[in-house]
This record gives structure tokens, C-alpha cells and sequence, in this order.
């Protein structure tokens, strides 16, 4: 993680790199308060905010009914009045319900008031395929989001960049969604010990260097990507790995830049692939750097169907690190 | 936007032609219909319309220039219009149907390039695209040097990786040079940089390099001459095409030959009368070679064998439901046979007028590619120049051509007597994979009948 290398590290948890950004928010802003389904008395769904209810009391870390509409609406409308909420999601997949609040209030009033109101409230919560949770629950929604104008999305890979990145999102004036793998939550990494350690929304990490293959990922998707780089390099083909880290702004520079030499893109995203995530990132991608393309633009994403429940058919419907190879190969013209 | 005006295809066997003329000049303001161009194709010189109103913008091609069909000749557009999109698009137009089958022939023959380049004959246009055209299907070329063979693409366009287009521009390379190893044939960054590396791209020869396409011993060199002692003379479209034609037809068609004599006396009595007759109702006279043209029209009706065509990429003979006669017409610029269609449910006056009026036509190069299309037989006539006989090359499709001598006054045994007689001599060459020996006879059996007894074309 190269924005902390020269920093101490710790080894957190993914779940732990969270709750230590927003207990470190709210002990230096009294106006950020954390809200959701069971994030109080239960410590948290998947425990992010474990502990968090002794430290700040009921009014700062605050249970909710199940109801995502009614208080998602009440986040955006303290964010209005000056506070900065931190609204917990179980999963982004129950964010359906509140869609009309985050599309239409929290990511356009700041502009439909001239500026008057803003809305510095974070979305946070559990997000994409994961497993046998049959086809309501097992939607990566990040395309959904970073489709509205006014929203900042974020889908970080590991807990170093959840740390730094939740800590800039809370204090971003704007609505920012926050998107964390349901996987991912126990995930250990290295976490920067450097003090208000923050990392700056729209600036995409470099993962590794190779000449031959760019290959973009995000999230749990990274990983992926890593394992097929290491395979491609076993074989004889050096791939760069472009974590974007944000969705919305997206650095589109870091991949122009590295396409440019590798000549070659691959993106993998777990997203449906019509108007995904990978769509957005080739479109922008053959407009800005078409002469430096020696192939066409590849992507591996979910299929194209609703997620099946069945094991061995989820496996066979979510991207596999297979995919991302005979991907990379095929944009290398050796299969 | 500004609009391409392309080479037209005017005839069937068109592959290329030479602008002959420039007719408007650059900012003239033109209407669709007006005439900007004067065009050479293989066999007539023929007018450029424009189809859409404007301001000639650019003129991509100058005089004498040869464009392949499709290929760009001028940009029109409204005063002051930026044409450089077009030229992008365009660019290259020729490198396109550089990989035509036309060009790939040019290559073998080692004439000069399917888009003359280094004569001033093209102005530069951008290296780019291959236009999307109506060109033949591409066939690589042998490379005779070992270096580069044309890639495959389709339609005529090459398939090149955006990076590779740019890497064969900024090195100077002809991209429809190189073959590709991507996939269907796409030249991508490796093959340029191969290239440029002066290591060709190697790939597998290409399945079109069938053994009867394999590389032709390179033609003898010019003999040695002093300059001076001789006049250059350019090798026309037309020429061009009646080579290539002829000689394929000679060494593809196995020809054999066929000789008769035939007693013209009924024949020039009858034509003396029509003549007469015809005089007198102002109409035009007819001429020997009618006769014999009508008078093949009625044997070929009976011998449907030899109204044929032997085509064998289609894998059939065809046997032609009409009978179209084409007469050779001896032009400054080589030959031309326009056709008397249905020519054996026609009068010979009919038959007289119409070949008078494309001999005109082919004469003062107004003839259109309607009038020399689709003849299942052709005569040849040299019978004006005193020839007494000879043997004419088959003008593929047809199955068939009559050479016909001129009419010599001869001494003849006539019931043990000597007498004057007429006699005429021709030669019917046959194509043997469709004719054979007793098919032909018995065809020119029955045109002998038929001249030597006219009385049978008034039937």
C-alpha cells in the first residue's frame, strides 16, 4: 500500500480498519454520529461497530427499526442541519428501498437548493456477491450508484485503504456510499499507524507493475485480479494491477496512463456486465487512449442472469480468476 | 459535411480507371448531374457525375492518374468546408484496394502499383484507413522477396489494432504491407514492430497461396534499348484488359480449330438484291458480315451446345436460352465487341442498323457497358483487309468464335468443268472443355448451309 509505506503498520481486520476510522471521526467531530440496523446494542451485523455504543453512548451510536427508507431520510435531513451521519446498511442489497432517498434527496439537493443545503452523510454497509444468499441478496450495486450524479462511491480492497478512505468520506461534504465486500469484513492487512491517517477519494492505487496486460479491479474483485497476475507472471506475462479504490470520481489518469503501456485492458468487476462498472471504465477508456490499444477491451464481470442459489452455479456465475487469465491472454493474442 | 466522390464502377469487368481529364476545376461550384470528370475504364472513356450539389472542394487524383474502384477522386462540400475528415477516412483508399485482386495481378505483372504514388500521380493523402469499398474479395499476394505480403481483410478493409495504425504511420509504414498474426488477420503491435525491426512478421502462408497461385517467374526484363530510338507508349486500360483477357482465354480454354469453305455466290447475289430494295427504301445497306452474323444467330439457335459457356469456379456449362451474337470492332485503342442481342429473331436489316450503330458508338467512345455485355458468341471479321483466313482467340465466356476470311473470285471444278466461283473461308475456333470436335463441325455445317443458301435467313 504504497500512500502508507513508509509508515508503521498494524495488522487489522477489514471490520476493524472500519470501526477504527469512525471512532477516530467521531472523537474529533461531535457532529458525526453512526445510525443503523443493529449497530448498537448487537455490536454491529457483521461487529464493525463493536464497542462503539460503550464509548459514545445511545445518542451517538443509535439502533434502528428495520425500516431503510424512513432512516435514511432522517440522515440526509440531519445531514442538512449541520450534523454528519454515518448510516449503516446490513447490506446494500436492502438499500432498494431506500433508493429514493439517496437518488433523489441525498445526491441532488446540494444542487437543486443552488448550494444553500449539503449533505455530508456517509452510506456504508456490506455490498456485492457473496455466496449462497440466493438472487435478492447477492447484488453488487455499485453500478446502480455511481449512475447518479451528486453520489461519491467507494469500494476499497483492503483495511488500510477502508481506514483512510471512510475517514476522508465522513469528512467529505457530499453523499458518499461507502461499499465493503460481505467477504471481506475479516480480512486482515497492514493499516497505517500514522496519525489522521486519510487517503484522498478519486486517486486509484497502483497494485503491481507489468509491462504486458493492464488488468483494473476493485474490491473483492482485486484479489481476484492478483491471483491471475501471479499465474500470468508464472507463464511468462507481467500484468499492472489498478486498484481505483473510488468508483465515482474515477481515476481514469492511472489507467490511461498505464494502457499507454501496456497497450492492453482487462477489467473485472462483479457487477452485471450491461452498463457495469466495466462498461464505463472501457468507454472512457477507448475514448481517451484509442491509438494505444492493440486489442479490444476485455472484461470479466458476473453473468448476465440473476444469481442462481445453487453452490456450485453462484461459483460458476461470479467472475473466477480463470476468466480474468484467459481474459488477459486472449488481449495478449496467445489463446 | 463535405462528400467523397468515389471511382464509380462502370462496367462489369472494371477494376480500375484512369482519370482521363478534369472537366471543373477546384472551387467551382457544381449540381448533381454535372459532368466533372472524363474517366478511361477498359473500354471507353466515360463521363464523372456528381450526385449531389456543392463546391469541388479538392481534387484528390490528377490527369492520368489510375484509381481503383471506390477509391477516392474529390471532395465536395460548401465553400471553405474542412476536408480533412474525409481524407482521414479516405486515407489510404488506395491501400485498400492495394490488397484487390486487381492489385495483386498488378504485382504479378510488375506493371506499376495499384495506386501510383511516386509519379505525381496522387497527391498525399494521410496514411489511414482502407476504404470499405466494393472491391473483390483481397487475396494476398505472394511476397517474391521474402519480405511482406498484404494482410487479409474484409471487404478490402485491413484489420489493424488502433496501436498499430499509429505505430506503422509514425515508422512509415505502409500498413496494407504487412500481414497480420492477430485474430482473422489483424496486424497488431507486434507485427509492426516487427516491421520496423526489418524482421517481417511471419505467419503461416495463407490459404489462399493455392498452388496455382504460386509465384509466377518474374517476367523478362525490358530488353536493352538505346533511349531515343524508340516511343514510350503507355499501356491503356483497354490494353491492359484485352491482355489479361486474351491471354487467359488462350491458355486456360485449350482451343482448337475448325476450317470451312463456303461458296458465297448465292450470298452475294441475294445481298446485291436486298441491297437494291433496301436503297431504294432508304434504308442502310447490309453488309457480308450481317450475313454471317444472322446466319450464326440461326445455327447457334439449333446448337445450343455451342451457345455455352464452360464456368468452372461455378462447376457448370451453361447453355444460354439466347442467342447473343458480339461482332469484334477493330478501335485506335485495341477492340471492342459490342452485341446484337437476339440476334436470330432478328431481320438483317435490324441486324445491320444496330451493328453500324455500336461500331459508331465503340468508334468515337461513347459506348456503354450495356452494349458489350453479355454476348454467348462472338464473330470476327478481317475479310476488309484481304485476309484470306486465320484463327481468332475465344472471347471468354463464349464457347466459340468465328474468324471469317474475305471473298475471293476462285476457279472451281464444277461437274468436270473449271469455273469462276466465290468462295469465303472461316475458322471456327472451339473451346474443347465444352466443344467438341464433331459439335463444332456440325454448328459450322449448318452456318455453311444457311450462307450458301440465304434464302434460309429469310425463314
Amino acid at each position: 500500500m504504497s500512500e502508507s509505506a513508509n509508515h508503521p503498520m498494524a495488522e487489522l481486520q477489514f471490520r476493524e480498519a472500519l470501526r477504527d476510522a469512525m471512532t477516530e471521526e467521531m472523537v474529533r467531530d461531535e457532529n458525526v454520529f453512526l445510525m443503523g440496523e443493529e449497530v448498537a446494542e448487537y455490536d454491529g451485523a457483521y461487529k464493525v461497530s463493536q464497542g462503539m455504543l460503550d464509548q459514545f453512548g445511545p445518542k451517538r451510536v443509535i439502533d434502528t427499526p428495520i425500516a431503510e427508507n424512513g432512516f435514511s431520510g432522517l440522515g440526509i435531513g440531519a445531514a442538512m442541519m449541520g450534523l454528519r451521519p454515518v448510516v449503516e446498511f446490513m447490506t446494500w442489497n436492502f438499500t432498494f428501498v431506500a433508493f429514493d432517498q439517496i437518488v433523489s434527496n441525498a445526491a441532488k439537493i446540494r444542487y437543486m437548493s443552488g448550494g444553500q443545503l449539503k449533505v455530508p452523510i456517509v452510506f456504508r454497509g456490506g455490498n456485492g456477491a457473496a455466496g449462497q444468499l440466493a438472487a435478492t441478496h447477492n447484488n453488487s450495486t455499485e453500478a446502480f450508484y455511481t449512475n447518479v450524479p451528486g453520489l461519491k462511491v467507494i469500494a476499497p480492497s483492503n483495511p488500510d485503504d477502508a481506514k483512510g478512505l471512510l475517514k476522508s468520506a465522513i469528512r467529505d461534504d457530499d453523499p458518499v456510499l461507502f461499499m465493503e465486500s460481505e467477504l471481506m469484513f475479516g480480512l486482515k492487512g497492514e493499516v497505517s499507524d500514522e496519525e489522521d491517517y486519510t487517503l484522498p477519494i478519486g486517486k486509484a492505487r497502483i497494485a503491481r507493475e507489468g509491462d504486458d496486460v493492464t488488468l483494473v479491479a476493485h474490491s473483492k474483485s482485486y484479489w481476484l485480479a492478483m491471483e491471475a497476475a501471479e499465474e500470468l507472471a508464472k507463464q511468462g506475462y507481467e500484468a499492472t494491477v489498478i486498484d481505483p479504490r473510488t468508483l465515482r470520481p474515477f481515476d481514469t489518469g492511472a489507467v490511461v496512463d498505464s494502457v499507454k503501456q501496456t497497450n492492453r485492458l482487462v477489467i473485472v468487476d462483479e457487477c452485471s456486465p450491461y452498463g457495469g462498472i466495466a462498461s464505463e471504465v472501457a468507454f472512457r477508456i477507448q475514448s481517451q487512449c484509442f491509438d494505444y490499444l492493440d486489442a479490444p477491451v476485455a472484461r470479466v464481470t458476473a453473468k448476465d442472469t440473476p444469481a442462481p442459489y445453487a453452490k456450485n452455479l453462484i461459483e460458476a456465475w461470479m467472475p473466477t480468476v480463470d476468466e480474468v487469465i484467459a481474459a488477459a491472454k486472449g488481449a495478449l493474442y496467445v489463446e | 459535411m463535405a462528400i467523397a466522390v468515389e471511382m464509380p464502377k462502370m462496367s462489369d469487368t472494371m477494376e480500375e480507371g484512369v482519370l482521363v481529364a478534369w472537366l471543373a476545376d477546384e472551387g467551382d461550384a457544381v449540381a448533381a448531374g454535372d459532368v466533372i470528370a472524363q474517366v478511361e475504364t477498359d473500354k471507353a472513356t466515360m463521363d464523372l457525375e456528381v450526385y449531389d450539389d456543392g463546391v469541388l472542394l479538392k481534387k484528390i487524383v490528377a490527369d492520368g492518374a489510375s484509381v481503383p474502384i471506390g477509391g477516392l477522386i474529390a471532395v465536395l462540400g460548401k465553400e471553405g468546408e474542412d476536408v480533412t475528415d474525409i481524407l482521414a477516412q479516405y486515407g489510404g483508399g488506395g491501400d485498400g484496394a492495394a490488397v484487390s485482386e486487381d492489385a495483386g495481378q498488378k504485382a504479378e505483372d510488375s506493371e506499376q502499383p495499384a495506386v501510383p504514388s511516386g509519379d505525381g500521380a496522387t497527391e498525399s493523402i494521410p496514411e489511414g484507413y482502407g476504404h470499405e469499398g466494393q472491391q473483390p474479395e483481397p487475396i494476398p499476394t505472394p511476397a517474391g522477396d521474402g519480405g511482406t505480403a498484404p494482410a487479409a481483410g474484409d471487404g478490402g478493409r485491413i484489420k489493424a489494432s488502433p496501436l498499430a495504425r499509429r505505430m506503422a504511420q509514425e515508422g512509415g509504414l505502409d500498413i496494407a504491407t504487412l500481414r497480420g498474426s492477430g485474430p482473422e488477420g489483424r496486424i497488431i503491435k507486434r507485427d509492426v514492430a516487427a516491421a520496423l525491426e526489418g524482421n517481417a512478421p511471419v505467419a503461416a502462408p495463407a490459404p489462399a497461396l493455392a498452388p496455382d497461385r504460386a509465384p509466377r517467374p518474374a517476367p523478362a526484363p525490358a530488353p536493352p534499348m538505346e533511349e531515343g530510338t524508340y516511343e514510350a507508349v503507355p499501356i491503356t486500360q483497354m490494353r491492359k484488359t484485352i491482355a489479361r483477357r486474351l491471354a487467359e482465354s488462350k491458355f486456360t480454354a485449350p482451343h482448337f480449330y475448325l476450317t470451312r469453305e463456303i461458296d458465297m455466290a448465292r450470298a452475294v447475289e441475294v445481298r446485291t438484291q436486298l441491297n437494291a430494295t433496301a436503297e431504294a427504301q432508304g434504308l442502310g445497306k447490309v453488309s457480308f458480315n450481317d450475313l454471317v452474323t444472322k446466319a450464326c444467330a440461326v445455327a447457334l439457335r439449333r446448337h445450343p451446345g455451342v451457345n455455352a459457356s464452360y464456368l468452372e469456379a461455378e462447376g457448370e456449362i451453361r447453355r444460354h436460352h439466347v442467342v447473343n451474337v458480339a461482332v469484334a470492332v477493330a478501335v485506335d485503342e485495341g477492340l471492342l465487341t459490342p452485341v446484337i442481342r437476339d440476334a436470330d429473331r432478328k431481320g438483317l436489316a435490324q441486324i445491320a442498323e444496330e451493328t453500324k450503330a455500336l461500331a459508331g458508338k465503340a468508334r468515337d467512345k461513347t459506348i456503354q457497358p450495356a452494349d458489350w455485355e453479355g454476348s454467348t458468341f462472338t464473330t470476327s471479321n478481317l475479310g476488309m483487309f484481304g485476309i484470306e483466313a486465320f484463327t481468332a482467340i475465344i472471347n471468354p465466356p463464349n464457347a466459340c468464335i468465328l474468324a471469317i476470311g474475305t471473298i475471293r473470285d476462285v476457279p472451281v471444278v464444277e461437274d468436270g468443268a473449271v469455273v469462276p466461283g466465290k468462295r469465303m473461308k472461316v475458322t471456327l475456333s472451339c473451346d474443347h472443355r465444352v466443344v467438341d470436335g464433331a459439335t463444332g463441325a456440325q454448328f459450322l455445317d449448318d452456318v455453311v448451309r444457311v450462307l450458301e443458301e440465304p434464302m434460309n435467313l429469310l425463314l
